[in-house]
């Protein structure tokens, strides 16, 4: 691995995506707490129905993440379309002690003028729109994840100073959203009478092609790649780039083991092949990174 | 109500005007905008023709640049902006923040509207690109009952456009990737979802099956209609039951609720399909004239012509319509 003058990329947590039980919730941060990830994003980021956890609880486990020494930051509704969703983004951005990220355009309406982060579900592809929003007070932008290696680094050349980058490094991707609750919908549920059965798939609900090629994963009305996202094979690139922030996505088993191997193999203690061997026992199908050199998302290098 | 429809040539464009439509919308022959197919979309001889076609009949030209600019290739969208704004285009639809933060800098007298691919679905989203880029029109994505429809357009000060008729896209336009995923090139990235390069058809002893990217969307038996191969419409596996997951081949119709639409104060309805054929855009730009002329006249007492449903069926994709989003029950 040649050397460079960058830093170790900090490893980041992403916010739950799934609908997972209030104490499985609590016991995951208790035990991400413990694991070296530098920041942790938290919040409903999914559905507006989901209320397990209110802005308050959110706000709470921000204050314990902060006070184990990591950077909290409150993650927001992707998709607004009603006005109680509106209403509840305006009080989450009315709140200054944490750093938020905008993850629907609203976001930005509600934030401009102070720092903040936009997720990967915020369409910023290319120099003058980070341009753009870096004068709107953007501190650091997750890239949407079908963007690659190339656009990365043009980017990260580019850019105005002081600005970070994430990107989302592990996890099944978000690659759609709808006005439908596709999970509802494949139980034969209106998503007015949804009985929450989104909380039956803590990973996501498989869907799989008729040769039973697992596909996509449906979450809510997020649809999701069933493969993996992972760029722990393609770390010595994604580290020469630049880039400040890799971000597992978390899953319902083994978040904890899947950081410790990113950050042994950010620490050269372990080899991006045998970390990404590893993984692959670890997430629910099987892994991809095409996105990152232009190809298909499901595909391998 | 403006009506706006559109054209993939010249002669939809002629058709379109000839056929009632109060705007016609086009594209340039690149990556630049959404509907970026082989053959399909106009030179800069064929857009001086189709504006003085139009204008001559009183009729607006709108230029979709509504796909997403990747330092790789920047260029082409400006470029493909300040032609338009040469070609003296009616509006330029712009999906990108940086394509519009430029398009609102360099032109601040063109006007500009911002694509359903833009993704903007409440107040707050329309009014941080109103106040920045001075968007004189947001096209919104098919997310919005009609009843959030006509909430929105209370709370904006920008007119609202929606889709009324056409090819269904299920999820948020400008933020699904389920194109790319599966072959690398989506709407955003490369201006078409499900490429046709990237499609392939088979007869197997087990049915007709349609691949994209290598992944099989669909298997159907030899007698079941085939439709345009988007994977959001195959179908698919879930918990050991073969299903559309995600939707069916079925279209969107909004025929039926045209008074509910004018009365909640909606701009311009817009007709998808520039990719189809000038007989498309002939008979479904009468249709829906016909149906915006009669319900504005009597809204009260407006029902859909049988023969309309009948000639728009015809040249729907998949067998069946619906109203889509706009109807809650749908979500």
């Amino acid at each position: 691995m040649p050397t460079t003058s960058h830093s170790i990329p900090r490893l980041t947590l992403g916010p739950i995506l799934y609908h997972w039980t209030r104490e499985q919730v609590f016991d995951f941060y208790a035990e991400m707490l413990e694991t070296p990830v530098a920041v942790i994003y938290l919040g409903e980021t999914i559905c507006s129905k989901r209320r397990l956890l209110r802005p308050e609880d959110y706000w709470e486990l921000a204050e314990r993440v902060a006070a184990a020494g990591k950077e909290p930051v409150i993650s927001t509704l992707a998709l607004i379309e009603a006005d109680s969703e509106l209403k509840t983004l305006q009080r989450i951005c009315a709140d200054e002690r944490f750093l938020i990220e905008a993850n629907d355009l609203a976001g930005l309406d509600f934030l401009e003028g102070r720092p903040f982060v936009t997720g990967h579900s915020i369409n910023l592809y290319n120099q003058r729109t980070l341009a753009f929003l870096v004068q709107r007070g953007l501190k650091r932008w997750v890239l949407p994840v079908e963007l690659g290696r190339e656009t990365t680094a043009a980017l990260i050349k580019t850019r105005p100073a002081g600005v970070e980058c994430e990107l989302f490094a592990y996890g099944r991707l978000p690659l759609a959203y709808s006005a439908r609750c596709f999970t509802a919908y494949n139980r034969n549920l209106s998503k007015d009478d949804c009985q929450f059965c989104c909380g039956d798939y803590p990973d996501g609900l498989l869907v799989s092609t008729q040769e039973g090629t697992p596909f996509l994963a449906l979450n809510g009305i997020q649809t999701q790649s069933a493969t993996t996202h992972n760029l722990l094979s393609v770390l010595p690139e994604v580290t020469q780039l630049g880039v400040e922030l890799l971000r597992i996505s978390p899953q319902s088993t083994h978040t904890a083991e899947i950081i410790q191997v990113f950050a042994k193999t950010l620490a050269g203690e372990l080899d991006p092949i045998e970390g990404t061997a590893q993984l692959r026992n670890w997430c629910p199908s099987a892994l991809s990174d095409g996105y990152w050199t232009g190809k298909a998302g499901i595909a391998t290098a | 109500m403006e009506l706006v429809c559109p054209a993939g040539n010249l002669p939809m464009l002629k058709a379109a005007v000839d056929h009632g439509a109060n705007a016609v919308y086009i594209g340039f022959r690149d990556d630049t905008n959404a509907r970026h197919f082989a053959g399909l979309n106009f030179n800069d001889k064929q857009i001086r023709e189709g504006l003085n076609y139009a204008h001559d009949r009183k009729v607006k030209v709108f230029v979709a640049i509504n796909t997403y600019a990747q330092p790789n290739g920047w260029e082409r969208w400006t470029a493909a902006v300040d032609r338009a704004v040469d070609l003296g285009v009616d509006a330029i639809i712009l999906a990108d923040m940086g394509v519009l933060d430029y398009a609102a800098e360099r032109y601040p007298n063109v006007n500009l509207h911002l694509s359903v691919q833009g993704s903007a679905t409440n107040p707050a989203a329309i009014g941080f690109m109103h106040r920045h880029f001075g968007i004189k029109r947001v096209v919104v994505p098919r997310v919005l009952s009609l009843a959030q429809v006509a909430h929105l357009i209370e709370e904006t000060p920008v007119p609202v456009e929606i889709f009324g008729f056409g090819s269904l896209c299920v999820m948020v336009e400008g933020r699904c990737l389920l194109s790319s995923y599966a072959c690398g090139q989506s709407p955003n990235t490369y201006g078409a979802c499900s490429p046709a390069a990237h499609v392939e058809w088979r007869d197997t002893p087990k049915g007709q099956e349609t691949r994209l990217g290598g992944v099989l969307i669909e298997r159907r038996s030899l007698n079941e209609p085939a439709g345009y191969p988007t994977l959001c419409k195959g179908r698919y596996d879930v918990a050991g039951e073969l299903r559309h997951a995600i939707e069916e081949p079925t279209s969107l119709n909004t025929l039926d609720i045209l008074p509910g639409i004018l009365a909640a104060g909606v701009s311009a309805i817009k007709i998808e399909g520039r990719q189809r054929s000038t007989r498309y855009v002939s008979q479904v730009t009468q249709v829906w004239r016909e149906a915006i002329d009669a319900c504005q006249r009597n809204p009260d007492t407006f029902r859909p012509k049988e023969s309309w449903h009948q000639i728009l069926a015809q040249v729907s994709e998949g067998a069946q319509t619906t109203i889509g989003p706009y109807h809650r029950p749908w979500h």
